[in-house]
């Protein structure tokens, strides 16, 4: 510091440590967003490890709550971006059935290349994520409201059409090479291809949001739109690339679905509208935007698929799972308010 | 007398058929604290919103160092070298100080792809800035912003507007939220600014905090400028009067006196006193 300052410092601060000690490892593992989370994967993890036995614990196991993880995953990782900036995205679940109809109408129904068919099928992502943040930027309808209309509508009309078009609300394709590799196979006959899908948009949307500058403008934008604004932040600009980037994940997954079991089906996909929000919350992103970590969605999504995979490999009945993740849900919320609290009541300490 | 960093004149504003501005002409010279007062619903905050380019005045020029200016956004008002520090800070509670002081101009480094956040280098600055306004508390760099204090956070915003460039610095109610301690300090990093040759736009209720940093003054009453004087031309209970809404505590006191005439000599009991507030009160 400029030594002309230091007449203006309140002489009771003097005493204040400059270096800080590198020792407090745990208590700023503590104060990081994604402790909680860790926590509570962990916990499901010896949970079920201990209940479902050596069964859980075998590739087979393991390949059933990875697949599950690795679906969610490539969509809650964008949701949790566009929920770290404030907005909603609701629509995932239609998005996803869109696209799937999408591919699968173009090239299993019309018979044109599987390339053309994907293409076609993301690009109808794309734009109903478009869509979404412009309506959303520009009428200044709360985004809930806004995506709940577009999965709704969406929904509706990806029915009416593939009843028009084909006369049925399922289609198969046959994908063939190299799409089918690319999307829809299983490795070692256990483990989807899709989870190097998530582990890409993990890679790609962790350095976007935490090493990038465009990190730091979606962790203003969610914590104070309109401070975001006064630095010159492009808002609009940043949640319509946030919304279509949400429906983009939705659709890819919708790709890899119909890839992957070779058809289909209208009504896929609406388990992921809530499925990916609670994976995000259990991982620390705050409902109102402005705090969250992509590891935190990791670990939130690892959680979610454990839980509901798990119970399978415990002999109880599979109805308790959705118990599970409600308490499971509201525990992590209490929890990741209370590490919050703490990485917010920091000061530095002072010599005695 | 220096040349004005900022001129305004005949500046209005209106929302839709509402006038919330007439004609306002300003001057604000490097070095200076303009005072800006008023009250609640005076047209300070549009005015504020005008001079950092939330909004577009309706008609009047702007000039910046005696060159005409437009402001479409705030980022053109910055880039005019106007910055303006809301009450909070603007600062971003859940963002590390680092990050917060940098947001929208974030410090990069690498190549192409690999280009990213220079997350240490923003710590440093920002911790620096902070430091060189007298806030020794702040150390490091990667700490939340909701840990820090009113104050400094109020620290953080002003060494942040200044590290950019800023020379016309707009502060809204900074001292409101604050304890006497944190309020005093803030002054007397306005006063630091001032030093640097920076003008500062102090908006405040406080005609003690007023007094004590600003040069020029300007009292806003009902979108109009109802008084521009320098310093020492009024003297505090005038100020006071101005900002308590000028002529109607005049008339206020008035009717006092007439009621004082009537009643031979008696001070009108608090109940009947607050019939003749009430009857006072604007009936906008």
């Amino acid at each position: 510091m400029a030594p002309v300052h230091t007449s203006t410092a309140p002489a009771s601060d003097g005493a204040t440590v400059p270096s800080e000690s590198r020792g407090a490892a745990l208590g700023n593992l503590v104060r990081r967003p994604e402790t909680g989370a860790l926590i509570g994967t962990l916990s499901v993890f010896v949970f079920f490890a201990i209940f479902g036995g050596s069964q859980f614990l075998s590739a087979g196991g393991t390949a059933s709550w990875l697949n599950v993880a690795a679906e969610l995953g490539i969509i809650a990782i964008p949701v949790g971006l566009l929920m770290i900036s404030g907005e909603l995205d609701l629509s995932v679940g239609s998005v996803l059935a869109s696209s799937s109809m999408t591919l699968a109408i173009v090239s299993g129904h019309w018979g044109a290349p599987v390339g053309l068919g994907i293409l076609l099928a993301l690009g109808l992502g794309l734009l109903t994520g478009f869509l979404n943040g412009l309506l959303v930027t520009r009428t200044g309808v709360p985004s809930f409201v806004v995506t709940l209309a577009t999965n709704f509508g969406l929904a509706g009309l990806t029915l009416g059409l593939s009843r028009v078009i084909t006369g049925t609300t399922s289609v198969a394709i046959d994908p063939g090479s190299p799409a089918k590799e690319l999307f829809g196979t299983l490795l070692a006959n256990k483990f989807e291809v899709a989870i190097f899908w998530w582990i890409g948009v993990v890679l790609v949307v962790g350095w976007m949001l935490h090493a990038s500058r465009y990190g730091n403008w979606i962790l203003a934008v969610g914590g104070d739109t309109v401070s975001a604004r006064a630095t010159g932040i492009p808002v609009p600009k940043v949640k319509i690339a946030l919304f279509m980037g949400s429906a983009l994940g939705a659709a890819l997954v919708g790709v890899i679905q119909t890839l992957l079991y070779n058809s289909a089906q209208v009504a896929n996909g609406q388990a992921f509208v809530f499925n990916s929000i609670i994976a995000v919350v259990i991982g620390g992103v705050l409902l109102t935007g402005g705090y969250g970590s992509v590891v935190g969605v990791v670990l939130g999504t690892l959680t979610f698929a454990i839980v509901q995979q798990g119970i399978y490999y415990t002999g109880w009945n599979s109805d308790w799972a959705s118990l599970i993740l409600g308490i499971l849900l509201l525990a992590a919320v209490l929890m990741n308010n209370t590490f919050r609290k703490m990485a917010l009541s920091y000061a530095p300490k002072r010599k005695a | 007398m220096s040349e004005p960093l900022l001129k305004l004149t005949d500046v209005s504003k209106s929302y839709g058929a509402t006038a919330v501005l007439h004609d306002i002409s300003l001057e604000v010279r490097p070095g200076e604290v303009l005072c800006l007062l008023g009250d609640n619903g005076a047209g300070k905050s549009t005015l504020i919103k005008v001079l950092s380019g939330f909004h577009e005045p309706t008609s009047g020029t702007f000039e910046v160092d005696g060159k005409p200016a437009t402001f479409k956004s705030p980022r053109d008002a910055g880039e005019h070298g106007i910055a303006c520090v809301h009450q909070f800070g603007g600062t971003f509670p859940l963002m590390s100080i680092g990050r917060s002081f940098f947001v929208g101009a974030e410090p990069t480094k690498g190549w192409g792809p690999l280009r990213r956040f220079d997350r240490k280098f923003a710590g440093e600055v920002a911790v620096r800035e902070i430091r060189a306004l007298g806030i020794t508390r702040v150390t490091d760099g990667d700490r939340l912003v909701g840990g820090l204090s009113g104050g400094e956070r109020q620290a953080l915003a002003i060494g942040r507007a200044v590290y950019f460039g800023a020379n016309v610095l707009i502060l809204d109610e900074p001292t409101a939220a604050l304890g006497v301690k944190e309020a005093a300090h803030v002054l007397r990093i306005i006063m630091q600014a001032r030093q640097k040759g920076i003008a500062v736009i102090l908006v405040t209720h406080n005609v003690t905090h007023a007094m004590a940093v600003g040069d020029h003054f300007a009292v806003l009453i009902r979108g109009t400028l109802a008084a521009d004087f320098r310093k020492g031309e009024r003297t505090r209970e005038e100020i006071t009067d101005l900002m308590a809404g000028g002529e109607a505590m005049a008339e206020l006191e008035a009717e006092i006196e007439a009621y004082q005439r009537e009643h031979a000599g008696q001070v009108p009991d608090p109940a009947e006193l607050e019939q003749l507030a009430d009857h006072q009160k604007p009936t906008a």
